[in-house]
């Protein structure tokens, strides 16, 4: 007999000038897989927040157990046996693993019972953990386990998951599946929050999606393709890319030996790195965050200069150049980061058109800004990119993500790279945004640019590259061409999973 | 020059009384600091506290009252940082700097009638046998209390940060507050908590100097000592027990450097004088020039809580 855990009833929520939720209901069985499905901003996180005990909803009821359930802070939410691994995950990197993992309990045992016990039930899992290390050392995956860990110790009845699987290499997504299913095996609900269709469907019993604050509906994944799928979450059809095969030209960049320090603490080192771009191609860099893609990034942006080897560009060495003199000569790069990075958050559109189509544009002579110019050019980037923004004066901070992210892609596209280089260029942005960015990166190729994107999103790699290859650890891998790599091949250039086995699962 | 009038025993000695005033407003900061507040008004925190332990001190007489009265009044003094910086959003950097201003020139007031008085001081405890050693026994068992009581507090500053739970959350606190907030911890209260142990230390620091270093008041007569206090947090990597070190080396170059100028050294007083800061910064400097400065990460950035 199937037995309801949480229902959720006529759930309303509403910030100024939003409504994030608005009368959602549906229900979560006992030891089923249960998908939230939906874009940014379709309300996932706040349903979340409010199941968890940090967001009131405005009205509704939760019932739990059959009981009226009302979490005022996650501690009560905790008690009831509602545990959460976060999206952006809620760890202290100065602190170690027994240390963040005490902290999200309410009951810790002493440090030394702590670590023992983190120990036998991360083994069990087939996730081990050291649990007197500083969570600042540890890989991206590692430090999900740490979350995992610590909400298992809690013996959680429900167990919600926020993107889980965007951080981990395709081995690593195996095994927590693995572990997932398992405690469901034990009787453990899990609310899976996602947008991957496949993912989804592989793991998940049921799914209710999620668009514009409001539920669209419920299925059952396995039986519903993916198409279908997408359309509900999006609510239209989306245009995928097209991509016409053509022969790559002469070499635009060559990169050779190039090894670079990290700024940050916990960076990692690029060691001996090698790679030509060629005329109209697109060069796709894959690998789990934090192997060295912001190192490798910043080295060919010019924002770090490297210690070792050479950049050629057009056959001259420009290893040396500052990033103005390399915008120059016509090599654009656009950073993952949009705000703060890529963009100034408090200055207006037009002024962050000057940061970097300030020589290109001509916007700038004798001292002297050309508002005229600066404005018509940003007018043209909001036009041609489809920017939704009520003016080119409206500050880069009060746009979207996806809105900025096309606007901070198309400032560099409308100034005719011969070779752009893109960090992430996706990241965080909905379907529909998404696809017209590939679209304009696969247009910019076809008209002779040289492309480098690095991304976290494999899906999008092998959509628009011609070659692919992956860093692991501040090395390269081999460069293979991408309609002959299997996902079990990429899997394994990224370094697979690492000491992590599924052992005993 | 004449050096054989310095006496280490004494310089040791004396050391121990300049650093203290330094090392309680220290401590207390690296414990607000810890929990991601940088309260910039230690200087002003302490000289409230001087001028309020001076006042009392010599009304009742009794200078351990004095001490307790000039640490209460200075943790409710820094409640005004704290509820201007965590409940109304006020920019830490500036309102630290404000508070100093209003402690200067609110003790500058209060202490006005008292110009030019002595105060009563704290008797040298009288520790048997330790107290008798020679040599160590002058310089380490014949201090007040309060020297006493200002290492003890550096010692459970450590435990509490190293061993309790309750520490374990100041340090997470000020590590990642969205973290810690999201986690279901108080995020405002605990941060409200380490500014008043701050403001409470700071006041001790002060009234140390009005009613043990210098008993007397004189307007203004922290000197700085709240500005070094802030830079030893700093360079001593939030930690308690070099905090303790970069104290002791200020006080004793401070020391060294009067006792130099009572000799007749042939260097120039200003020299003299500026030294303490120099090579305690320089010091402190090199220990920490090499891996992990430890900084909180959320220092100094203001917390809002998005639900």
């Amino acid at each position: 007999m199937i037995k309801k855990l949480l229902e959720l009833d006529g759930i309303f929520k509403s910030y100024p000038g939003v409504i994030a939720n608005s009368n959602i209901s549906f229900d979560i069985n006992v030891g089923e897989v249960h998908a939230l499905l939906g874009e940014n901003g379709a309300g996932k996180s706040t349903l979340v927040k409010i199941i968890y005990g940090l967001v009131k909803p405005d009205s509704g009821n939760l019932l739990l157990n059959g009981a009226p359930f009302k979490p005022g802070t996650p501690s009560e939410a905790r008690k009831a046996g509602i545990a959460m691994v976060f999206q952006h995950f809620s760890l202290f990197e100065a602190l170690s693993v027994a240390e963040n993992i005490s902290l999200g309990m309410d009951h810790p045992p002493n440090q030394k019972d702590l670590g023992e016990k983190i120990k036998s039930v991360s083994e069990s899992y087939g996730l081990p953990l050291d649990p007197a290390k500083t969570v600042g050392a540890l890989s991206v995956g590692e430090r999900q386990r740490v979350e995992i860990i610590r909400c298992l110790l809690q013996n959680p009845k429900l167990l919600v998951m926020d993107e889980p699987t965007s951080v981990l290499t395709p081995q690593e997504v195996d095994i927590l599946f693995k572990t997932l299913l398992k405690l469901r095996s034990e009787g453990t609900s899990i609310l899976y929050i996602s947008h991957k269709l496949e993912e989804i469907r592989k793991l998940c019993d049921t799914a209710t999606i999620l668009r514009l604050g409001k539920k669209v509906d419920t299925c059952t994944p396995k039986n519903t393709s993916t198409k279908k799928l997408a359309e509900m979450m999006v609510g239209s059809s989306i245009k995928a890319p097209k991509k016409i095969n053509k022969p790559a030209g002469r070499i635009l960049l060559k990169i050779e030996n190039v090894c670079s320090l990290s700024k940050s603490q916990f960076g990692t080192p690029l060691t001996n790195i090698e790679f030509d771009l060629k005329q109209g191609e697109i060069l796709g860099i894959g690998g789990v965050a934090g192997n060295g893609q912001d190192e490798l990034f910043a080295v060919l942006s010019g924002e770090q200069i490297s210690q070792k080897g050479s950049i050629s560009f057009n056959e001259s060495n420009i290893t040396k150049f500052t990033p103005n003199q390399r915008r120059e000569i016509g090599l654009l790069s656009a950073p993952e980061e949009r705000l703060g990075h890529a963009a100034a958050p408090n200055m207006s559109l037009i002024e962050n058109i000057l940061i970097t189509a300030e020589q290109s544009q001509d916007l700038v002579s004798r001292g002297f800004i050309d508002w005229k110019k600066s404005k018509a050019f940003a007018e043209k980037v909001i036009k041609e990119f489809d920017v939704r923004t009520p003016s080119s004066k409206n500050t880069a901070g009060s746009l979207s993500g996806g809105n900025l992210q096309k606007f901070v892609i198309g400032r560099e596209i409308l100034q005719n790279p011969t070779v752009f280089i893109v960090n992430q260029p996706t990241w965080g942005v909905d379907a529909a945004a998404a696809s017209s960015i590939r679209q304009a990166l696969l247009t910019l190729s076809e008209s002779g640019a040289a492309i480098l994107v690095i991304s976290q999103d494999l899906d999008e790699l092998l959509e628009i590259s011609d070659r692919f290859a992956a860093l692991n650890e501040g090395t390269l891998s081999q460069i293979e061409k991408t309609a002959d790599l299997s996902f079990e091949q990429i899997g394994l250039m990224m370094g697979g999973a690492k000491d992590l086995e599924a052992r005993n699962v | 020059m004449d050096f054989s009038s310095i006496n280490p025993a004494l310089l040791i000695a004396s050391l121990m009384v300049s650093a203290t005033p330094i090392l309680l407003a220290a401590i207390g900061e690296a414990v607000a600091e810890k929990s991601g507040v940088l309260n910039l008004g230690v200087e002003g925190m302490m000289i409230v506290g001087a001028v309020v332990g001076f006042i009392i001190a010599v009304n009742t007489n009794a200078p351990l009252l004095g001490f307790i009265c000039a640490a209460i009044v200075s943790g409710i003094f820094s409640m005004i940082f704290g509820i201007l910086t965590q409940y109304l959003k006020s920019n830490q950097v500036a309102t630290g700097l404000g508070l100093t201003l209003v402690g200067l020139g609110l003790s500058a007031l209060l202490g006005r009638p008292y110009e030019g008085m002595k105060s009563p001081t704290l008797r040298a405890l009288d520790i048997p046998f330790l107290g008798d050693i020679p040599v160590l026994g002058k310089m380490l068992f014949s201090h007040d209390l309060m020297i006493y009581f200002s290492v003890f507090l550096v010692a459970i500053v450590w435990w509490f940060l190293k061993f309790t739970h309750a520490g374990m959350v100041l340090r997470a606190v000020g590590e990642n507050h969205d973290a810690a907030h999201a986690l279901g911890y108080k995020v405002v209260r605990v941060r409200m908590l380490a500014i008043m142990f701050g403001g409470a230390t700071s006041g001790l620091g002060g009234a140390y100097i009005s009613l043990a270093r210098v008993p007397q008041w004189t307007e203004g007569m922290t000197a700085g000592a709240g500005w070094i206090a802030l830079a030893i947090v700093v360079f001593a990597s939030w930690r308690p027990w070099r905090v303790l070190f970069g104290a002791y080396i200020f006080g004793g170059v401070t020391v060294l450097q009067l006792n130099l100028q009572a000799a007749g050294a042939s260097i120039p007083v200003e020299y003299l004088s500026m030294s303490p800061y120099l090579i305690t910064i320089i010091v402190l400097v090199i220990i920490s020039s090499r891996g992990n400065q430890g900084a909180p990460a959320s220092l100094g950035r203001p917390f809002h809580a998005s639900s």
